[in-house]
């Protein structure tokens, strides 16, 4: 293992120091686990809390701010955070509008946002959860614990954080961000496995000609494995496996996100998205916005997934308002 | 079981968790994300500690005390899962000392638990597993060494688990691929099992 840390035991905290050093306007609570806006919650808004595992940076603490999240809820590397964090969160952005919390679709993190549910409802305080569920390479049957929440978070995210900030209510944020994380779907690669700083080692042995096809975020092995092939070969089973299960029809207009999963130059993501350009015009299938680069990662494993989001009229507005977040930042 | 006997089951899971760390790390980076072992160990220092400062009156207050501790510092799954179960057998047992059946029974309700919690059924390879059959055999005998079968069926549990496809949790993503491998949270089940199994014989 090669990597820029004093301890395996300090990492996250080493990490979270210096994420509060880099961004003033944050507030990060050691103690508590939770970040959020330093100005504290806004008067009149609804919140907007995540979380989940850490190691997928810049989700979910480079999301906290203007347009995005109130807060955010670190756990250990790849393990959720702890019912505590959350409904110390919850406590923290509540403006007594109630609170949605985006959660993805983990057992562990289910569990533990669902704990923290509770418990805020006992202190009276309004709570509404959105799931993320959008990884195609999960087959949705009762034979899994459902399907994984990768790359649609960031989309989910965005839009929900932008109907909170025009003033919308608690049901019609939980909705929006319902309705995102229905209409996205997403499917990763990877090309090598991921090294948590407590294992040292690569969590999967990987040839060099081979690669795992259909994973998730926290450094597990994928569906199958395969042999490398050209790009444009990888991505078009890629985006089949994503219309196959969300087709989508000529004249449509989509979200696309080519997401890094850390360890991938941004130059073979651009060669991605240039890959997926071609194949969608194709199939007459517009592209209404883009997002290409690091935002939901698996720390160093190099790879990429593809996230297609079909877009109403409405969600283009709020991914258009504007966002200043360490991870997004636009329309200023 | 007395609220010695308690204490001393908690520090015996504790040094199990902590010698087997890197085990059951490496069962879960096969089929999962790899820090079961980090989360227990993490988890169960937190509980002695927490279990060392208490003032206990009952049996019960150890093992809630245990849970709650389980909750606020493991994450993951294994956090509500463990932690809901402690304080499922604690809420059982609030008297000074209790009775194998008694014990039995607040095993019992901590099973129910997991189950309810984790919606996992016996076959979907997962601590549920080990944790049944080790519930049975513990109930199945009525004397105050009843943790040597359940640790002996927990264990086997375990084992049993290896050709499994796992339904549930991490391991559900990798469909036919869990096939040969032991499930992480099975064999955390049969640490704790054999800890309480030690601890009676003191």
């Amino acid at each position: 293992m090669k990597k820029f840390i004093n301890t395996a035991d300090t990492y996250l905290t080493d990490a979270l120091t210096g994420f509060a050093a880099a961004h003033p306007q944050l507030s990060v609570n050691l103690e508590s686990g939770v970040v959020t806006r330093a100005r504290g919650p806004v008067s009149g808004k609804v919140g907007l809390v995540s979380g989940g595992g850490s190691g997928h940076e810049p989700l979910h603490t480079g999301f906290v701010g203007e347009g995005m999240l109130d807060a955010a809820c670190p756990g250990e590397i790849f393990t959720s955070p702890v019912p505590d964090q959350v409904t110390e969160a919850l406590r923290a952005v509540d403006s007594g509008e109630g609170t949605v919390l985006i959660v993805k679709n983990y057992t562990g993190d289910v569990m533990n946002f669902e704990l923290a549910a509770e418990l805020a409802g006992e202190e009276d305080l309004r709570v509404e959860s959105v799931l993320v569920n959008d990884d195609v390479a999960v087959e949705d049957s009762t034979f899994t614990a459902g399907r994984r929440g990768t790359g649609a978070t960031v989309l989910v995210e965005k839009i929900a954080g932008a109907a909170a900030a025009r003033g919308d209510s608690l049901g019609a944020v939980a909705d929006v961000g319902r309705r995102v994380n229905a209409a996205s779907r997403s499917f990763a690669v990877a090309l090598t496995a991921c090294t948590t700083p407590s294992a040292g080692r690569p969590g999967f042995d990987l040839p060099e000609d081979e690669i795992e096809v259909g994973v998730g975020i926290h450094g597990e092995p994928g569906r199958r494995r395969e042999k490398l092939r050209s790009a444009s070969e990888i991505v078009s089973d890629m985006v089949d496996a994503i219309l196959d299960d969300r087709p989508l029809e000529r004249g449509s207009q989509v979200v696309v996100c080519v997401n890094g999963l850390g360890g991938t130059p941004l130059s073979e993501l651009y060669l991605v998205y240039g890959e997926v350009a071609a194949l969608l015009e194709e199939r007459g299938i517009a592209i209404a916005r883009n997002l290409v680069g690091d935002y939901v990662t698996s720390l160093d494993m190099a790879g990429c997934s593809i996230t297609l989001c079909e877009a109403e009229e409405e969600f283009l507005a709020l991914w258009d308002a504007p966002v200043d977040t360490p991870g997004l930042r636009w329309g200023l | 079981m007395d609220i010695e006997l308690a204490r001393a089951w908690v520090r015996g899971i504790a040094e199990a968790v902590e010698r087997d760390r890197e085990r059951l790390g490496e069962l879960d980076a096969a089929i999962g994300d790899g820090d079961h072992g980090e989360n227990m160990h993490r988890g169960f220092a937190a509980a002695v500690e927490a279990v060392d400062k208490l003032t206990a009156e009952t049996v019960g207050q150890v093992l809630t005390k245990t849970g709650t501790t389980l909750v606020s510092r493991v994450g993951g799954a294994s956090g509500p899962l463990y932690g809901s179960a402690f304080r499922a057998a604690g809420k059982a047992l609030a008297a000074e000392s209790a009775e194998p059946e008694d014990v039995g029974a607040a095993l019992s309700a901590a099973l129910e638990e997991v189950r309810r919690l984790g919606g996992a059924q016996a076959g979907d390879k997962t601590m549920v597993d080990a944790f049944a059959p080790a519930v049975e055999a513990f109930e199945s005998t009525d004397t105050a060494a009843s943790g040597e079968g359940a640790a002996d069926a927990a264990e086997e549990g375990l084992r049993a688990t290896e050709p499994m496809q796992a339904r549930k949790g991490r391991a559900s993503y990798l469909g036919e691929r869990s096939i040969g491998h032991l499930d992480p949270g099975a064999a955390s089940t049969a640490l704790i099992f054999r800890a309480l199994a030690e601890a009676e014989q003191g």
